[in-house]
């Protein structure tokens, strides 16, 4: 017969899930969880500095393991606070499992000191949520909340524990097993035959990978599919990575700012084979309007994705790991000279156009440079705004879990935090968070928890002191009335970054910006990289919003 | 150019279905399958919950219309957790019919 109280057994469950990192922030709600995590051998604790740079921590670190991770906070405003990052995680599939402390059972409904309801609060935003009403049920409630957040289609689960509860002793048998993901549907056999008798049949055939292919480990895969059957792959912002960059196949992102031939080609196209991707509106454009003349085969570990925004030819629900291997051998091998040919002559006369890109004073010269300063055992995570389309067009991605970005909620301040977090998960790792100096604002407080911990993220910070995409918006579809988008203070980041102990590099004023930069890369530790960007500078083409992805403006 | 916002949602003129849910009996429940609801604008019409002869779980009835979101929101509903099994009746179903003395 075991014996603990319920704090001391969520720490033990944790440890035998293999959990090492915890990132939080204390209160009075979760002091006796943080009093047992203190006697943990294996846990570390990263205090984070807002509860949202703990969510963002974790975030990162799960979306370099590909596992769920943890954070804690305490009841309340704390909980709040973790509300940005759990939504993000939601929408973009990401597993986590969020820990949050609340009042005690009795004082549950009074309007207690720091009571907030936040498992109401985060019904629509989690896979699913728990509120403990007893020691006893963390027995089964932790295991079950990692399964769910790893089970099928990776995402959220939040735990709220009231600190009666935590302290409230427990008595059983035996831990239980740490959890292990479900099984995944099997396959429907006859779909994945129709499907390669559709690939074979077809003639103007692309491939259109999505997250699910990173999440369910299937890149290597994905790629042997379109090497195979010879199909013109493009992928989501989610996506990239999954298939290197400059491969011959490889015919970039689609959407809202991917290149003109990308929309072209998958204008043309008789077949969409799209694989762990949702139909998303930023990555489409009019829904009614994308691929007009294609069939569809639609793969993807969520039945609910099928048929939700297009009606497909052939659904598979499955893994998509599991069915790529169960296509590839069904699916003729082809080179299809005449529709290769004919995107490659499209990929030659739309490409996207990189003015300055030999500059590394300008936007794309930036993120080439940093991308020859470094390898691709680097990880680049973005901030939300221009510079993160501006990268997402530029930086020659190569592996999967290479780029960590905020897709689906596109949640300004997810970099620092994001950075960190991957930092934490791969030491040995350059990390390099591409920020803009509205977003940089919105977690700028991790800095001190990024010093504390003396990681290798370097953050390169494109400064045009405004919100970049909404002055673009207003300039482009608000008939030029620039509203609330332009700041009119300019803060000194370099003198912030010193202010927390982080090294600077200004390439405004340095000398040499490459060999600068390449310095402030290649030595070991935290580093802010400031750069101005001209506020004129838009991302472009770019699809209008509400419009059809054929009709972009600009170059 | 700005985004289109969406038709008002038409209701009327489409059948009316029963959906029978197999739901796991705690505190909790009731809020994801109503929410789930709620946060799409559809419309449930008639709702009735009661536990099983096995306390452990409940049985839930929503009467809604088979409008074309019908389909999502059942897999949907068949995403969470705590919902067992969804089965789906015409609207003739009688759980609704009997309880409508109650409301007269």
């Amino acid at each position: 017969m075991m014996q603990m109280t319920g704090a001391e057994l969520i720490v033990r469950l944790l440890e035998r899930q293999g959990i090492r990192t915890i990132a939080g922030i204390p209160g009075g709600a979760i002091l006796p969880l943080y009093d047992a995590l203190s006697g943990s051998e294996t846990i570390r604790h990263v205090l984070a500095r807002h509860e949202q740079g703990a969510g963002f921590i974790a975030q990162g670190m799960a979306r370099v393991s590909g596992r769920p991770e943890v954070c804690f906070a305490s009841s309340g405003p704390g909980a709040t606070n973790l509300v940005t990052a759990i939504a993000d995680a939601r929408l973009d599939s990401i597993p986590m499992v969020a820990i949050t402390g609340q009042v005690p059972l009795a004082m549950i409904g009074t309007d207690a000191f720091q009571e907030v309801d936040i498992y109401g609060m985060t019904v629509p935003i989690t896979k699913h949520n728990f509120l403990v009403r007893s020691a006893a049920e963390l027995l089964e409630v932790i295991p079950q909340a990692f399964r769910i957040a790893m089970s099928g289609r990776p995402g959220p689960v939040l735990v709220d524990v009231p600190k009666d509860v935590q302290n409230q002793l427990v008595s059983f048998e035996a831990l239980p097993e740490p959890a292990v993901p479900d099984p995944a549907p099997s396959p429907d056999l006859e779909a994945i035959a129709a499907a390669a008798r559709m690939i074979d049949a077809a003639e103007r055939p692309v491939l259109y990978l999505g997250g699910g292919v990173v999440h369910s480990g299937a890149s290597g895969l994905a790629v042997s599919l379109a090497e195979q059957a010879g199909l013109p792959t493009t992928m989501t912002l989610m996506a990239l990575g999954t298939m290197p960059v400059d491969h011959p196949l490889s015919i970039g992102m689609l959407g809202m700012h991917g290149a003109r031939c990308t929309n072209f080609i998958l204008e043309e196209s008789d077949l969409l084979i799209c694989v762990g991707a949702r139909f998303d509106d930023r990555a489409i454009g009019k829904a009614a309007q994308f691929c007009p003349n294609a069939k569809i085969i639609h793969v993807d570990i969520d039945p609910s994705e099928l048929h939700k925004i297009r009606t497909a030819h052939v659904a598979i629900n499955g893994d998509v790991a599991a069915v790529l291997e169960a296509l590839l051998p069904q699916v003729k091998p082809i080179l299809r000279k005449r529709w290769l040919s004919h995107v490659d002559s499209l990929k030659a006369r739309f490409p996207i156009a990189m003015p300055g890109r030999d500059d590394p004073r300008t936007h794309y010269g930036l993120v080439h440079a940093v991308a020859a300063a470094l390898d691709d055992e680097a990880i680049i995570a973005t901030d939300v705004g221009q510079h993160q389309m501006w990268v997402a067009q530029a930086y020659p991605f190569r592996r999967s879990r290479q780029w960590l970005t905020s897709g689906g909620l596109g949640t300004m301040g997810f970099g620092v935090p994001a950075a960190i977090g991957a930092a934490l998960a791969e030491p040995e790792r350059t990390v390099v968070c591409f920020t803009g100096d509205g977003s940089f604002k919105m977690n700028i407080q991790e800095l001190a928890t990024l010093a504390e911990e003396g990681l290798n993220v370097k953050i390169v910070l494109m400064n045009n002191n405004s919100l970049g995409l909404v002055y673009q918006q207003q300039s482009l579809f608000y008939g030029k009335r620039v509203f609330a988008s332009r700041y009119r203070g300019e803060p000194d980041f370099l003198k912030i970054a010193e202010g927390f102990g982080i090294a600077a590099v200004d390439l405004d004023t340095a000398a040499n910006p490459r060999a600068a930069l390449a310095q402030a890369l290649q030595s070991r530790g935290p580093c802010l990289i400031h750069a101005s960007i001209s506020r004129e500078e838009f991302v472009y083409p770019m699809v209008p919003p509400g419009a059809a992805n054929t009709e972009m403006i600009g170059d | 150019m700005i985004e289109q916002v969406a038709e008002p949602l038409q209701q009327q003129g489409f059948a009316k279905v029963v959906l029978e849910l197999e739901v796991n009996n705690h505190p909790g429940v009731m809020s994801h399958i109503c929410n789930l609801f709620a946060r799409r604008a559809f419309n449930v019409e008639g709702i009735l919950c009661m536990p099983m002869a096995d306390a452990s779980r409940s049985r839930i009835w929503l009467l809604v219309f088979e409008d074309q979101r019908l389909e999502q929101m059942v897999l949907q509903v068949e995403k969470l957790v705590d919902v067992l099994s969804v089965r789906r009746h015409g609207a003739e179903h009688e759980v609704f019919e009997r309880l409508e003395k109650f409301f007269l």
